[in-house]
């Protein structure tokens, strides 16, 4: 068999797996794009693990691994979804900005950049620090 | 030998420390041990025998009069019963005391047996010259060194009175003390740069001790001028000594005075203009002398120690020391003559108009030290250690006596005073003692001294014309004639000048009615007394001068001398006779604001000088602040900045995140392709 069908194969999966993890906002279905990548790559274990016949089944076993390793994450994450889901009544995942940067409203972002432009820095950091 | 020479100087410096950390203690000990002795008679003997008064005994130049309160005049008298409580006083008195003592054997060995004793403890490596820690002990080293003792002591018994009260006292004995180690160490160092640790501990010395009451304004004002004017000179001083010590190969002074035979001319000369420099500040003469007037801030003992008596000595004293150099190189003498002459008259005429009694001495200083000064420049040598000698004696006499002045008149001003006479009868005798001194009339010390200067002067500038008469009494430096004649002139004129003032001031003190409204009475005894003792050797020091040759009178310099003094004193005489109650200064008309100011120096400097240098520092300021600070300012408001820039990407969504860090993996991948 040519190598180039599972390799196109898992390619594809891959991609599709990325698409997924940066474009859908359902985390659940985040999720299952990372298993989509994880399996893009367990696919090509095994295919080149056939392709040289490695006599040890190398591939193989580390694919073994791979899914059991896949299998404890999407526990973990699924247990944060559920977590994520009780706190905030959503799992969708650009609304969960919490970490980032403070958004101001454009008047409170005037009176900060008032209070750069002044020669207090104590204060302006202060301000910067305000949510 | 050399042992009892570290000895003097160590004394008086472990006194210093053991002063000012021990001192309280020892009083406290001992009046808590002499109060169950003295029972109920001294019940108000306090725990500490420096009650804390809130010190206004300071006597500030120009202050206006301060009546003298009945506490002040009653606590000197204390002080002599406190004496043996007073745990600071003991120390400074008792180690002086020892000190003065060991300075009497080594004067009395030295006298016996002349030569000079040298002793190095150690050589210190530094590489290139050596630095040798010795002490040397000669006739003229002795001979100063018994003095600064002497005038040391009589000015720790007389300030135990005289700063009675005084919360600081126990600081102030501990700085005189050090202040008299760092004299003795200049007087007998056998190095250069021993030398000159001594010489700037008693410029910071001096510096503490002008600005004793320092919450006068005006007197820690007067403290960092003299510090600082001092210090400009030192610098001078300072590469003096290096091109002295480089040129010479060693810092040792027997090495340095060896090798002047063999130094280059050039160096010669400008080492000994720069340490002419470090002289003039320390020993105040034109230009770096306003310092000088205005350090009469500080106590009046302290007047009569430091800047009148030794450390102003010191500059002189250098140069007899460096006397072989400076013989070498006539171009430096040349200019100290004529810094002479231009300290000595000026500041004598600047004596003339002040009111201040002790801005008087003051400006005597400056001219008595131009004296000596101009007898080292024509080659009397001799007779300027000695004027040294005798002036060191009488000036702190007169000091010392001015300070019982003060006490009980309670005002510097001349114009306060008049008809003490009566009422103090020790100080008026001691203090005409003292002025007799000053002016040089036989058979006091000062004629002797002075006389042997102007003769010096006269052989000069009669010799100076005539090259290679070897058959003439003593050596005559390679000076201009004109110079010469310059100070012989110079000389005679002052004596004049000298003789009104003294007799101005003398006049204004003890004769006519009291001016001010306060009690006259004697000083405390413990001044009187220390007064009185110092009128001895100046009244007969001069006589010791009789066993050298050139040291006695001449008929002709000190006929001529008389004339000019007794031209001087009958003038002043003849000015307040007209009308006892004003001040025959008051005669000289436009020119006695000009004398009272010394010239306008102090203005011209500062103009020329602190307003530049003012002017200067604001400008660096501004640019510090508007340049360095603010690009430092700057750094804070540009990184916010940029971070702001950086906070706008910070969206808190995971995915965004994810898309850049994709695509920054893709174009690295896509560069390593491309460029591999």
């Amino acid at each position: 068999m040519h190598a180039l069908y599972p390799l196109v194969v898992s390619a594809l999966l891959f991609s599709v797996g990325v698409y997924g993890v940066l474009a859908r906002r359902n985390a659940i279905l985040m999720l299952m794009s990372v298993e989509l990548m994880l399996n893009a790559v367990n696919l090509n274990l095994v295919a080149f693990d056939a392709l040289w016949r490695d006599r040890l089944h190398g591939g193989q076993l580390l694919t073994l691994f791979t899914i059991v390793i896949a299998a404890a994450e999407v526990g973990l994450g699924l247990a944060i979804v559920l977590l994520v889901f009780r706190n905030r009544k959503t799992v969708e995942v650009d609304r969960l900005t919490e970490l980032g940067e403070a958004r101001r409203d454009p008047a409170e972002a005037r009176r900060g950049a008032d209070a750069e432009t002044s020669a207090e820095p104590v204060a302006a950091a202060r301000e910067g620090d305000g949510p | 030998m050399i042992a009892l020479v570290s000895l003097t100087i160590a004394l008086p410096f472990c006194a210093a420390f053991a002063g000012m950390l021990l001192g309280r203690r020892l009083s406290r000990t001992l009046s808590a041990r002499a109060l169950p002795a003295a029972g109920s008679a001294a019940p108000d003997a306090p725990t500490t025998p420096l009650p804390a008064v809130v010190p206004d005994a300071a006597p500030a130049p120009g202050d206006e009069a301060r009546v003298p309160e009945l506490s002040r005049l009653a606590g000197p008298d204390l002080a002599l019963r406190r004496l043996p409580r007073n745990g600071p006083a003991l120390i400074a008195i008792a180690s002086t005391a020892l000190a003065t003592l060991l300075a009497l054997i080594v004067a009395t060995t030295v006298w016996l047996d002349p030569g000079t004793r040298e002793g190095t403890l150690t050589l210190v490596p530094t590489g290139t010259v050596d630095i040798a820690i010795g002490l040397q002990a000669d006739g003229l080293a002795a001979l100063v060194g018994l003095m600064v003792c002497l005038v040391a002591l009589a000015v720790q018994i007389y300030s135990v009175a005289y700063l009675a009260e005084d919360p600081r006292y126990c600081s102030y004995a501990a700085f005189v003390s050090l202040f008299t180690a760092a004299m003795l160490l200049v007087v007998y160092a056998a190095d250069l740069l021993l030398l000159y640790v001594g010489w700037e501990v008693m410029g910071i010395c001096s510096y503490f001790l002008i600005g004793h009451h320092w919450e006068d304004r005006a007197n820690s004002r007067a403290a960092v001028k003299a510090f600082l004017m001092t210090r400009l000179g030192d610098v001078g001083f300072l590469i003096g000594i290096f091109a002295l010590g480089i040129g010479a190969g060693t810092f040792s002074i027997g090495g340095v005075l060896d090798a002047v035979p063999d130094l280059p001319a050039g160096t010669l000369t400008a080492a000994t203009l720069l340490l002419l420099a470090g002289v003039a500040g320390k020993s105040a003469q034109f230009p770096l002398h306003t310092w000088l007037p205005d350090a009469m801030a500080g106590p009046t003992p302290i007047s009569a120690l430091i800047h009148a008596a030794t450390m102003v000595a010191a500059g002189i004293y250098v140069i007899a020391r460096l006397y072989p150099a400076f013989w070498a190189a006539p171009a430096s003498l040349t200019v100290l003559g004529i810094v002479a002459v231009i300290s000595m008259v000026g500041s004598a005429l600047a004596a003339l108009a002040q009111t201040d009694l002790k801005r008087v001495l003051a400006y005597s200083t400056i001219s008595q030290l131009a004296y000596m000064a101009a007898g080292l420049a024509v080659g009397a040598q001799t007779a300027a250690v000695f004027h040294l000698v005798t002036h060191g004696a009488f000036k702190a006499l007169l000091f010392l006596a001015a300070g019982s002045v003060i006490l009980v008149a309670g005002s510097n001003l001349l114009g306060r005073y008049g008809g003490l006479r009566r009422t103090m009868p020790i100080t008026f005798w001691a203090m005409t003692v003292g002025y007799a001194a000053l002016i040089g009339l036989p058979p006091v010390s000062g004629f002797f001294s002075k006389d042997s200067i102007i003769e010096g002067a006269r052989h000069a500038a009669a010799t100076a014309g005539r090259e290679g008469t070897g058959d003439t009494a003593a050596a005559v430096p390679d000076i201009p004639g004109g110079a010469a004649w310059a100070i012989y002139i110079a000389l005679l004129v002052t004596v004049g000048i000298t003789a009104a003032y003294a007799m101005r001031a003398w006049l204004m003190t003890f004769f006519g009615e009291q001016r001010g409204s306060f009690q006259a009475r004697e000083a405390p005894a413990l001044m009187t007394w220390t007064v009185a003792a110092l009128a001895v050797p100046s009244a007969v020091l001069g006589f010791f001068g009789l066993g050298a040759a050139e040291l006695r009178p001449h008929l002709v310099s000190a006929g001529l001398a008389l004339l000019w003094a007794a031209g001087g004193g009958a003038a002043a005489y003849l000015l307040w006779n007209r009308d006892p109650a004003r001040d025959p200064a008051d005669r000289l008309g436009p020119l006695r604001t000009v004398f009272d100011r010394a010239f306008y120096l102090d203005e011209l400097y500062a103009a020329l000088v602190v307003r530049p240098v003012r002017a200067a520092a604001r400008a660096v300021v501004v640019a510090d602040r508007r340049g360095l600070d603010a690009l430092v300012v700057g750094t804070a408001g540009w990184s916010r900045r940029a971070g702001g820039a950086l906070r706008r990407i910070q969206t808190g969504n995971a995915q965004s995140y994810l898309t850049g860090l994709l695509a920054g993996v893709v174009v690295i991948a896509a560069g390593v392709v491309i460029l591999l």
